[in-house]
């Protein structure tokens, strides 16, 4: 199987604080990956060095082989890499179905003036988003609500739809930032089934950040566990899960 | 020697700018916003100067004092009414845009009420001119009242904010509001408080700046009100000792460029001041980097 | 559903185009039948004016959500763009729409030019700091304009920041813009008919781009930056996009302006920012974001003082008013609390309370 993500001894440091510390990891096609770790271990920060919002300090970011370190954010997600948000970042005014079709942005083009002189391209592109982007509100289950505004969806629901939006992006990598905070166990379940489907019907490769043990040893294949900003553990679920120092960080040392 | 005497008159109408920007300064660090309306306070300030010495003889001091009171209390009101509904709301803009409805509203409610004729301002301060190098330079009473009032108001400032509790929970409060209410802090208070002592201020910089430049319309305020937030940015907002700076180096630069350059454009190369502050330092002299958590 | 969607921003837009006509409709008939006041016809194009600036303006401040208090300033540039090409081209271009067309281009390039070119350094800011270095800009091109003189003799356009004199004009020269006192002469070419259709392009152009990839993309900056530069949208592009049209826009309204008058000058009542302001409120008033409330707060707000003359002293203490009420009422957490818990639709209990309206 081929490399989708790899990272070479990536740190970033805030004022004196080492945040990221020497960050290694290496996913293949196809792989489901987890990043847990306590708070504050500095998972989020690797999302953002992942995404571009920062840049880092050392190491290197390769995306199918191709080195992506200190592109912008806009840049990395058309190579390939999509994510949510720990806080819901919607597209608040908009509708869900809109919220999409922002997605969709980069694969389906007309220029500006196409749009304001309504061309018959402009009336063709729009229908084709429109499909492609029903398609994957149904997906998640969203498309009654497709022309509700974002901000309107109960919690769980723009949780779902943020998922959508990066789908639309058409990613190789897609990146979830605790996809089930603040769902219910329901909820939670819901969630582990659309996962899977990304992994299974979509062939996504996702890396995701999650404090549910559950979600996490539910479906989860292989895991990193960072603390204090630098890696802790690293391989097969079940091991990690097993291992005496990933227990202590956990749980505390007494 | 005339080289000196625009200096000297550029750091008076800075030390105006100053206590004007101070007001600015404060507001923007504690409440977070953009008080358009500071401006038009210094404006209500002098019309109630001008009504009190020129309608009913009061002496100076009084209606000086009876200023200082009446914009205090304008400004308590106006944050009160307009402000505290729209903190934290969904769009930085709102409490903006209300702010210049309340510039509108102050501007307009003193053209009802003074019409749009220009008030000849009698100057409060009573002082004789100073003379300098036998004669080559004079120093007017104005002069030098402003840039010792704007010593003494950055020294008495900074001493309140730094020695007591009331100034300690003001930098609190500009730290993190949330945080401040968690430890007992009384946020609206101290935002009150601020506005307080922001508008007093905008009292003493309008008395001053009429003084100087003795005409008075209702939208005397505005343009000095607009120089001053630019003072404020320059010398990085939030920051006390900065607008004190800002301010001093705003107003050299305005009497320096209307004297050397062009009086028309003297404002055009104030405002240029600001842009170029703004794209290569945009925290200003002294201001602290504030980031967006992702 | 997506029929439903389709038809439902094409009605919208219907609607206000249809309102817009009879609105035109109606007052071309007063004017043919003789009902409408001299002093209402002054108003008629000072009306489409600040018709197209509001438009110009809610662009900025509710589609892209930036807001700029120097839209003046490209009206003003638009403004002296276009009447130094009508004033230069006078006896060259004798057809008069065709001139008029042909300014209006250029008064709109020339706006949307300086929008570009102010928009790359002011985009990099936010908020308040955004209002005020637009204000900033909008005060130097006021001030600039005011120090400019332009003259042409038989070698050619003559440049000066100083004075007339300066400009060594030979004898047969003529001066074009004379610093403050600004061009004089240009032809009338403005007529209510002229801001209609101008009005009409206005509407075209940015409701069109507002249901468009394009206003997708720059509504998605508005509601969150961080996550629409995540899907791989060109920020810094898309806002100068739309700062751009709405500042070729607003130039579009000057050129207006500038052939309604026999002499045009820089002022503060005209392009200083306290036009920005009014022109705000319009915005505001009509609704931040929506483009039809724009229009008929432009016509009302700048029509109601002059039917109702008693009012006219104090309209402008009213507009505050209602504008300061207006931001509280939409915008202050709690009331809009409040709105939810009492409003009609939680009342009745409508299912469809979370769709669009």
């Amino acid at each position: 199987m081929s490399t989708v993500l790899e990272v070479n001894n990536l740190s970033i440091s805030f004022g004196g604080l080492r945040a990221v510390d020497d960050f290694n990891i290496n996913i293949k096609n196809g792989a489901l990956y987890g990043l847990i770790g306590p708070n504050g271990a500095g998972k989020t920060t690797v999302f953002n060095l992942l995404t571009g919002v920062y840049k880092p300090d050392e190491g290197k970011i390769f995306l199918e082989g191709e080195n992506i370190t200190g592109k912008s954010t806009m840049d990395i997600n058309k190579a390939g890499i999509a994510r949510t948000f720990q806080n819901i970042r919607l597209f608040k005014n908009l509708t869900v179905l809109d919220n999409v079709k922002a997605g969709l942005h980069n694969s389906f083009g007309y220029n500006t003036v196409t749009g304001i002189l309504r061309l018959p391209k402009y009336y063709r592109v729009e229908k084709e988003m429109d499909e492609k982007a029903m398609e994957l509100l149904k997906v998640f289950d969203l498309d009654n609500e497709a022309l509700y505004l974002a901000s309107n969806l109960p919690y769980g629901k723009q949780r779902k739809l943020e998922i959508a939006r990066a789908l639309a992006t058409d990613p190789k990598l897609l990146l979830l930032d605790e996809p089930a905070a603040g769902m219910n166990p329901n909820e939670t379940k819901e969630l582990m089934d659309t996962i899977m489907l990304l992994k299974n019907e979509f062939k996504k490769t996702i890396l995701l950040i999650e404090h549910d043990m559950k979600l996490v040893s539910g479906i989860c294949e292989e895991l990193t566990v960072l603390n204090f900003g630098s890696v802790l553990c690293q391989g097969k679920t079940s091991s990690v899960l097993s291992d005496p120092e990933v227990i202590k960080a956990y749980l505390g040392d007494d | 020697m005339s080289f000196i005497s625009y200096l000297i008159n550029g750091i008076s109408l800075g030390s105006v700018y100053a206590i004007i920007a101070l007001g600015y300064t404060m507001v923007y660090g504690i409440a977070k916003m953009l008080n358009f309306a500071h401006g038009d306070i210094i404006m209500v300030g002098s019309y109630v100067i001008f009504c009190l010495m020129s309608g009913t003889g009061m002496s100076p001091l009084v209606s000086v004092i009876l200023s200082i009171v009446c914009c205090t209390a304008l400004g308590i009101t106006v944050e009160a009414i307009a402000y505290r509904p729209l903190r934290g709301a969904a769009s930085p803009l709102a409490v903006l845009i209300t702010a210049i409805g309340v510039s509108y509203f102050l501007q307009n409610t003193a053209l009802l009420i003074f019409g749009a004729n220009t008030k000849q301002f009698t100057s409060v301060i009573k002082m004789e001119p100073i003379q300098l190098f036998s004669g080559q330079v004079t120093v007017t009473g104005e002069t030098l009242v402003t840039i010792v009032c704007c010593l003494i108001i950055m020294i008495v400032l900074l001493t309140f904010i730094n020695k007591t509790k009331a100034g300690q929970a003001m930098l609190a409060v500009s730290e993190d509001q949330g945080a401040a209410k968690l430890m007992g802090i009384n946020v609206n208070g101290t935002i009150s408080l601020t506005f307080a002592i922001g508008s007093g201020l905008a009292a003493i910089a309008g008395m001053l700046l009429c003084s100087s430049y003795p005409s008075l319309t209702p939208y005397t305020g505005s343009m000095p009100g607009i120089k001053a937030f630019v003072a404020a940015v320059f010398g990085g907002i939030g920051s006390i000792p900065g607008a004190f700076v800002g301010g001093i180096i705003l107003g050299i630069i305005e009497i320096m460029s209307k004297a050397y350059i062009s009086s028309q454009l003297s404002d055009a190369i104030v405002f240029m001041v600001l842009i170029i502050v703004l794209l290569v330092k945009p925290t200003g002299l002294m201001g602290k980097k504030i980031q967006e958590k992702v | 559903m997506k029929k439903i969607k389709m038809s439902k921003h094409l009605k919208d837009n219907l609607t206000t185009f249809s309102i817009v006509t009879v609105a035109f409709i109606i007052v071309e008939i007063l004017k043919a039948t003789g009902h409408i006041s001299s002093l209402m016809k002054g108003l008629l194009v000072p009306v489409c004016i600040y018709i197209i600036c509001a438009i110009a303006l809610n662009l900025c401040v509710g589609i892209l959500g930036e807001l700029s208090l120097g839209h003046a300033g490209f009206m003003c540039i638009g403004a002296f763009s276009g009447a130094f090409f009508s004033k230069c081209t006078q006896d060259v271009i004798t057809f008069a729409p065709l001139r008029f067309t042909l300014a209006i281009i250029i008064g709109a390039l020339f706006a949307a030019l300086f929008g570009f070119l102010i928009g790359i350094p002011v985009l990099r800011l936010k908020g308040d700091y955004l209002a005020i270095v637009t204000l900033a800009f909008g005060e130097i091109i006021k001030n600039v304009i005011n120090v400019l003189y332009v003259g042409k003799d038989t070698d050619g356009f003559r440049l000066s920041l100083k004075d007339t004199v300066s400009l060594h004009l030979s004898g047969e020269g003529k001066i074009i813009i004379n610093g403050a006192q600004g061009i004089t002469g240009t032809p009338n070419d403005s007529s209510f008919e002229v801001g209609f259709v101008l009005i009409l392009i206005t509407l075209i152009i940015v409701l069109n781009l507002i249901n468009s990839r394009d206003g997708r993309a720059i509504m998605s900056i508005r509601d969150n930056t961080i996550a629409a530069e995540s899907i791989g949208i060109n920020i810094t592009g898309y806002k100068l996009m739309a700062f751009t049209i709405s500042a070729g826009l607003a130039g579009i309204a000057g050129v207006l302006y500038a052939h309604n008058l026999n002499s045009l000058m820089a002022q503060p009542k005209n392009f200083g920012y306290n036009m920005s302001i009014t022109i705000l409120l319009f915005v505001v008033l009509g609704g931040i974001g929506n483009i039809r409330g724009s229009v008929i707060a432009a016509v009302v707000l700048t029509l109601l003082p002059e039917l109702l003359r008693g009012l006219a002293d104090y309209r402008m203490l009213i507009y505050a008013i209602v504008l300061i009420v207006l931001m509280i009422f939409n915008w202050s957490p709690k009331i809009l609390e409040l709105r939810k818990k009492y409003s009609i639709k939680g009342l009745i209990g409508a299912k469809k309370a979370g769709e669009v309206k």
